[in-house]
């Protein structure tokens, strides 16, 4: 096990951190009560607003220490195998939960772990795993400091709330410490970085200390030609990259053909993957072992998702039998994947946050062969993106050919219609409104079929709670995960 | 293959730099003119030029979409350099449209948030400038009504920094209603110039906007046919629904243009 850090700003250490952390706890029974949602943000918002100064408590739990997980997809399901390796190794993992990922939801992750005292009990195996915000991260890395922080990727998401992409990445080189920042303040976190991301890749540039690579090397899961939400294709050096083969948009083997830099080899590596409907099984190899690997989540970026996370735990020291049992066991993050029966048949619900992760979803759908059942929701609230331009830049085309039926829903769902209509599939029936909407999807769902709901995020949200409902599953604050 | 000149060929659409200017999903530009040509039986052949490429001998739709400042720099020196003949296709009445950072690299020049200026290919009487740091950025729902009669109220979303200028001979191609426009000042969006049009409207604008998309099919089966067709109106049924929530969008959430 590795060597607990320096452990100065214990969370509940101080009385009006303490005071604080029980104005959240209030705050969050009452939202609950209120029933105004779970509750994953207001709690934080009212404790770090009280004691600003939990955000480096998040950081300095007595214990092992905090990871940080960011990037633009993944972040929720890498966090969710980390926290399930990490209780596997005989850690205990505390999360923020169901993409509550601002400096707010951080607060909250300590708010529910404190006692009724207001402290967080110390253990010695505790563990901070927090996905954050790969906007928000630079403002908060150098207060939280993560012994280890994991990159996933760098694509197109939400311009009207970033702006434009290359700030993000320029942030996140900002933030990371000098080496002579991280000899002075003891703080030389782990870099763990996708190879296959040059935006990503490029940051081991001003790594102050170690890095861990993943990445795919099986070249038979790239790509046969680009896809349309390619981001990153220029080099640091200003030339155009080289892409010997994609796996998604810009993610894959690439070099630059002037300067010279190109991939890293993974430490972790997915050296042979075969997808299924249901999930995949890689071969991964670990240094130069190599082992059996079941993802249970369908869709390549599942299966980066789970390398993400084996690379963490590796840099953890979790040792690789134990991190690959939690993954094989490992059940679906919040909404992401997540399988429900009602009335019958089988609902998955698909998360799609931008055109990088609608193409893996829609990759991972056709997979299988047979007439796919879709409701498709698209919501413009702030967290969705209120701009609806990116449905162009998927590829769902696609799905034409498979289309068994199609409802379209949410606040934009005459846009999501539009969008499939110009893609040469026709909407059976447009309805914004959820419960309506899941009603006819299901009718047109056979029995024993699935359907596939594909949504923005708070078009899931709002799905998901219709659907566990129906289901009779306990509402997304109840979820011990 | 249209009835009017059955020997023209198909009417060829330029797509340029498309794999660069491609940040803000502008390519649904290119798949409705696809679709709604096929709804229309016109026969349309769709090209791409990119960096290192040279442009096609003719063209009757040009289309260009945005990207970010890096995007800009990389295309602005080459595209500076067809500046002459995109010039001279204008005046010829191909009908293009440009939109946000490939509508202000048709202008004049524009000055980048790093000071720098870049060459545009002067399709267009404009010139745009980006703030400097701390300044807003225009991001928002908006809903314009245009200058051109047939077109009317044109929907969409625009995130642009660089605030854009006519000139004496420019025209606007809009005025707004809901959002900021060309520069938040003086209430004009785009420029229209011939069959040329200039946006800030992503959207993509041509699918939720089937008026503006018709006026610039007419105009490149004319300038491929030499006769302005009629074309019979369609049903347009999800087109005109998600035109109005888009509209009711940015009514709701953009600030009114006093």
């Amino acid at each position: 096990m590795p060597t607990p850090p320096r452990s100065t700003h214990a969370p509940g250490a101080s009385i009006r951190q303490r005071a604080a952390l029980l104005a959240g706890r209030v705050a969050r029974d009452a939202t609950r009560r209120l029933g105004r949602g779970g509750g994953t943000a207001l709690p934080g918002l009212v404790a770090g607003t009280l004691a600003p100064d939990l955000i480096e408590a998040a950081g300095r739990l007595p214990g092992l220490g905090a990871v940080t997980v960011t990037g633009t997809n993944g972040k929720t399901t890498t966090t969710h195998l980390l926290a399930a390796i990490a209780r596997e190794a005989g850690w205990e993992p505390l999360t923020n939960r169901s993409g509550s990922n601002l400096a707010r939801g951080l607060v909250t992750a300590l708010v529910d772990s404190a006692g009724a005292t207001g402290e967080v009990e110390r253990r010695a195996g505790r563990l901070g795993i927090y996905e954050v915000d790969e906007a928000v991260l630079p403002t908060v890395f150098g207060r939280l400091r993560p012994r280890v922080a994991v990159f996933l990727n760098l694509f197109r998401d939400q311009l009207d709330r970033y702006g434009e992409i290359d700030s993000v990445a320029e942030g996140w080189a900002a933030m990371l410490p000098s080496e002579a920042e991280a000899t002075r303040e003891e703080w030389a976190p782990t870099l763990v970085l996708n190879a296959d991301d040059p935006s990503v890749a490029l940051l081991a540039e001003d790594a102050p200390g170690r890095v861990v690579w993943f990445g795919i090397d099986d070249e038979g899961v790239a790509l046969p030609g680009g896809e349309h939400a390619s981001d990153a294709r220029f080099c640091r050096c200003g030339s155009r990259l080289h892409h010997e083969r994609q796996f998604m948009g810009h993610v894959g083997h690439w070099s630059c053909p002037a300067c010279g830099r190109h991939r890293a080899r993974p430490d972790i590596a997915a050296s042979a993957v075969r997808l299924d409907a249901e999930g995949s099984d890689v071969e991964v190899r670990i240094g130069d072992a190599c082992l059996s690997l079941r993802v249970p989540t369908a869709g390549l970026y599942s299966v980066t998702n789970a390398l993400a996370a084996l690379a963490a735990a590796h840099a953890l020291g979790a040792p690789a039998d134990v991190a690959l049992r939690a993954i094989a066991a490992a059940g679906p993050a919040f909404g992401r994947q997540e399988r429900f029966e009602v009335d019958g048949r089988h609902i998955r619900i698909w998360l799609a946050k931008n055109p990088a992760g609608l193409n893996e979803i829609v990759r991972a759908l056709i997979a299988s062969d047979g007439p796919k059942h879709l409701l498709a929701m698209l919501n413009d609230g702030i967290q969705d993106g209120k701009d609806v331009s990116w449905i162009y830049d998927a590829d769902l085309e696609r799905l034409a050919p498979q289309i068994g039926s199609l409802v379209c829903a949410g606040d934009r769902a005459d846009d999501m219609a539009l969008r499939f209509a110009i893609g040469g599939m026709t909407a059976a029936a447009v309805i914004a409104e959820t419960e309506d909407a899941l009603d006819a999807a299901l009718d047109r769902t056979p029995s024993g079929g699935t359907l596939d709901v594909i949504a923005t995020y708070t078009a899931m949200i709002d799905v998901r709670e219709a659907v566990a409902r129906r289901a009779g599953v306990g509402s997304y604050w109840e979820d011990p995960s | 293959m249209t009835s009017d000149a059955p020997n023209a060929g198909p009417i060829r659409v330029l797509s340029l730099y498309d794999d660069v200017m491609n940040v803000y999903a502008d390519r649904g530009n290119v798949l409705a003119v696809q679709h709604r040509a096929a709804l229309r039986n016109l026969n349309i052949e769709v090209i791409a030029a990119s960096l290192g490429d040279a442009l096609p001998e003719s063209a009757d739709l040009v289309l260009i979409g945005g990207g970010q400042d890096r995007e800009q720099r990389r295309i602005a020196e080459e595209l500076a350099a067809h500046g002459p003949a995109l010039r001279a296709w204008a005046e010829e009445g191909v009908a293009m449209l440009a939109v946000c950072g490939g509508f202000q690299l048709f202008g004049r020049w524009y000055r980048d948030t790093s000071g720098e200026q870049l060459p545009g290919a002067e399709v267009f009487d404009v010139t745009t400038v980006a703030p400097g740091p701390g300044q807003e950025r225009c991001i928002g729902d908006i809903l314009v009504t245009s200058t051109l009669p047939e077109v009317g109220a044109v929907v969409g979303f625009e995130n642009h920094g660089g605030r854009t200028y006519l000139g004496p001979t420019a025209t606007p191609f809009a005025r707004v209603e809901y959002g900021h426009g060309n520069n938040g000042a003086d209430g004009t969006e785009g420029v229209v110039h011939g069959s040329a049009i200039g946006t800030y409207l992503h959207g993509s604008v041509l699918p939720k906007n089937p008026r503006l998309l018709d006026w610039l099919l007419a105009r490149a089966v004319q300038h491929r046919t030499g006769v302005m067709p009629s074309f019979a109106p369609l049903e347009d049924v999800l087109e005109s629904r998600a035109h109005r929530a888009a509209a009711e969008v940015a009514r709701r959430r953009s600030p009114r243009f006093a």
